[in-house]
């Protein structure tokens, strides 16, 4: 008799669709219904660390902006603590290190406020760059693409990542990296997504 | 010590990013192959929900949107299952957010010019935590078919969308949900992204007469399935311990 494993599959996924906005974001869809809607509090008013705000595009294999992503950004505080039971240490109250945007519908530009994350420590000991995981969803996206945004300011960090040292063009590198700049005072870093193409970010199959 | 891994996603058994019957993957889906990521604290962590972040009665869509007084139109329905992870064991406490549209197929989206018409009393959104079991429900009545712009005559299946969390970014998931017996579900296109027709039976919610509540609302039954884990017997040795 052959024995069985007996696991469940995943449950397949689907696209968001281009109404992703109802479920996830009812405010941008036209209407108010929930008393508060989830993710506009990533870091909360307590969190330490640099204010930053994150900026940008997803583009398209034609080279437009898509219009209607939703983003979730999920990422340490300034210490490199995730608000997670599993993760060793605190975080301040308020501190949620989630977050959700979506594009404005005409322009595609999407944009989020946090504070800068520490380093983490990844496997085997090695410790990670600072960086901000995300997950973007919309029409003609199948399954939910992961990526990580890290900051052009860490080049050190960044020289010793281990996984930004997986990817074995180091051209392909350079599309994880946000560009930091300042504006009115406050610190700006840009992150342009591309789906496809020449400059095709690098997506993770985590 | 690290902490454990999650199985591998099967990346067979979901749709992959290129399925150029539906049309809009064409220029939305990466054309180098992903890059393979072992779990590190970044993928095994995730967002945790509490009770008062949401409300109790967000997860009635017969009510959460309606007038006083005022009911939507449609079939009512009662939407319950569990979220469990691959080894079967329950995921509490996680979110689960839905939307849909209306009975006549129409979204309440400033971006939907469809000719089915709104409805005063519903907004098509709901969500909920999972109890201990893992289990969640919702009231809503059941969304109707609508045309979309890929072929000239494509017409999406009755559906939900769901969004879940479950306890870790690598876990997150947004699906959807048919309805057993609808004749559009093998005809449309995003269901066909699926290549595993086994894979696309386990988005068809099922009758359930035993949950439906005679003379209120009829029941359907979707369990959701996120990435098991694997266990921790062992972990320590690979650092020599």
């Amino acid at each position: 008799m052959q024995q069985k494993l007996d696991y469940l599959k995943e449950t397949p996924s689907q696209t968001a669709g281009p109404y992703v906005h109802i479920g996830l974001a009812p405010g941008a869809a036209g209407f108010q219904i929930y008393d508060q809607e989830l993710g506009q509090d990533i870091a909360g008013p307590n969190a330490a660390g640099e204010r930053i705000r994150i900026e940008g595009l997803v583009i398209d294999g034609i080279g437009s902006p898509v219009k209607d992503v939703l983003l979730e950004a999920w990422q340490a505080n300034a210490a490199g603590v995730y608000a997670h039971p599993e993760h060793p240490g605190e975080v301040e109250e308020g501190f949620r290190g989630w977050g959700r945007v979506i594009t404005n519908f005409e322009t595609g530009e999407w944009a989020f406020e946090t504070v800068k994350p520490g380093p983490v420590m990844g496997r085997n000991g090695q410790m990670m760059a600072p960086h901000i995981n995300l997950w973007i969803v919309a029409r003609g996206i199948n399954i939910g693409l992961n990526t990580r945004l890290y900051f052009d300011d860490e080049a050190a960090a960044n020289a010793t990542d281990p996984v930004i040292n997986l990817i074995e063009w180091e051209k392909r590198r350079e599309t994880l990296i946000a560009k930091r700049s300042e504006r009115d005072g406050q610190t700006v870093y840009r992150f342009d997504i591309c789906l496809q193409g020449d400059d095709e970010t690098v997506f993770f199959d985590i | 010590m690290t902490p454990p891994d999650y199985y591998v996603r099967d990346r067979r058994w979901h749709p992959p990013a290129f399925t150029p019957d539906y049309k809009t993957s064409v220029s939305r889906s990466p054309r180098l192959p992903l890059l393979s990521l072992e779990n590190t604290a970044s993928e095994i962590t995730g967002p945790t929900f509490a009770p008062t972040d949401i409300a109790p009665g967000d997860n009635d869509l017969l009510t959460n949107f309606a007038h006083d007084g005022g009911s939507p139109i449609g079939e009512r329905i009662l939407l319950h299952g569990r979220v469990l992870d691959e080894n079967a064991r329950p995921v509490p406490n996680t979110l689960v957010e839905i939307w849909q549209a209306n009975a006549s197929g129409r979204y309440r989206h400033k971006k939907d010019g469809y000719l089915g018409a709104i409805d005063p009393n519903f907004g098509g959104c709901g969500r909920v935590l999972t109890d201990e079991n893992g289990a969640y429900a919702f009231r809503t009545v059941k969304p109707g078919a609508y045309p979309w712009r890929n072929g000239i005559n494509d017409w999406r299946p009755a559906h939900i969308h769901v969004s879940v969390f479950g306890s870790a970014f690598a876990q997150r998931l947004i699906t959807q949900l048919y309805f057993e017996g609808d004749p559009l579900i093998a005809r449309c296109p995003i269901v066909s992204t699926i290549p595993d027709p086994a894979a696309v039976q386990q988005l068809i919610a099922r009758l359930d007469m035993n949950e439906t509540r005679p003379l209120d609302m009829i029941a359907y039954r979707f369990d959701i399935v996120l990435r098991g884990r694997r266990s921790t017997m062992f972990e320590n040795r690979m650092e020599g311990n």
